[in-house]
């Protein structure tokens, strides 16, 4: 797995490559974590279009994180998944919990929507 | 079983984290012999990892000195899976295969709910303090013309 993390405008950016799985879970949890404590972010993106598998760990842990900017009144947007990983969010029932679009334009949008509307 | 066996593996390994993706990269090499779609393909590579990772976490509580045995059967049309584990066991199976049953809450207790939806049949037997085997089911659908491989 590679983990690329930026920030902009209260948002951490991460963009995750390569399979999200058992041992990719933890990195992924850690170093998230560190960066939101960090950054001081309250939403988090997760720019998926470079995964290439994800199963219930990796499943676990956006679900984690998920809990956590909610807490801290923020929004988690997942963009970029390719069909066999949507297909995983469908089954999880993750969709009706946090929008999933395709592209970062496209979650920039939704992310000022609903913070415009949170205001 | 009856049926014509067209190939058959198996391969042992450690109970850690980073021999997930290998049991499921074996897999994914292993039923790519039949003519299956990338979206069985993949559906099959969840399965195999949600099992494998069961094992780990769960039969071997996370210590990496287990033996993980993976078995692929190719009959036919239909792939069979087996994980098998030598660790603690499932003391009440149907309550470890109800959606949502996790003991830890970064974990989203789904792992038999994909192996359920992604495969036709998911069978487990366990003994505790013996180990557990999760039998997995797969029946390919040859007529769709999508194939993983050419």
């Amino acid at each position: 797995m590679s983990l690329i993390l930026n920030s902009k405008k209260n948002s951490l950016i991460v963009h995750v490559g390569g399979d999200f799985d058992l041992v990719s879970a933890n990195e992924f949890r850690e170093k998230i974590d560190q960066s939101l404590e960090e950054t001081l972010c309250q939403n988090l993106l997760l720019d998926l279009a470079k995964a290439t598998f994800i199963d219930s760990s990796g499943l676990g842990v956006i679900l984690g994180r998920f809990r956590k900017i909610k807490a801290n009144d923020g929004q988690m947007i997942i963009y970029g998944p390719k069909p066999a990983i949507k297909k995983v969010f469908e089954v999880s029932g993750i969709l009706s919990l946090m929008p999933v679009c395709n592209t970062e334009e496209e979650a920039w949008k939704i992310l000022e929507k609903k913070t415009f509307k949170g205001a | 079983m009856d049926k014509i066996v067209n190939n058959k593996i198996k391969l042992e390994f450690l109970s850690k984290g980073e021999n997930v993706a290998l049991a499921r990269i074996t897999i994914a090499a292993l039923v790519s012999q039949l003519e299956l779609t990338l979206n069985d393909l993949e559906e099959i590579k969840v399965a195999v990892s949600e099992a494998v990772s069961n094992a780990i976490i769960h039969g071997y509580r996370n210590q990496p000195e287990g033996i993980v045995t993976l078995i692929g059967i190719l009959a036919e049309e239909t792939i069979y899976l087996e994980i098998i584990d030598q660790g603690i066991g499932i003391s009440d199976i149907e309550k470890a295969m109800e959606p949502a049953y996790s003991t830890d809450p970064e974990r989203t207790g789904l792992g038999f709910v994909f192996m359920q939806s992604f495969m036709d049949e998911v069978k487990v037997e366990s003994k505790v303090n013996s180990g557990t085997k999760v039998s997995l089911t797969k029946k390919i659908n040859t007529e769709n013309k999508n194939r993983a491989v050419s």
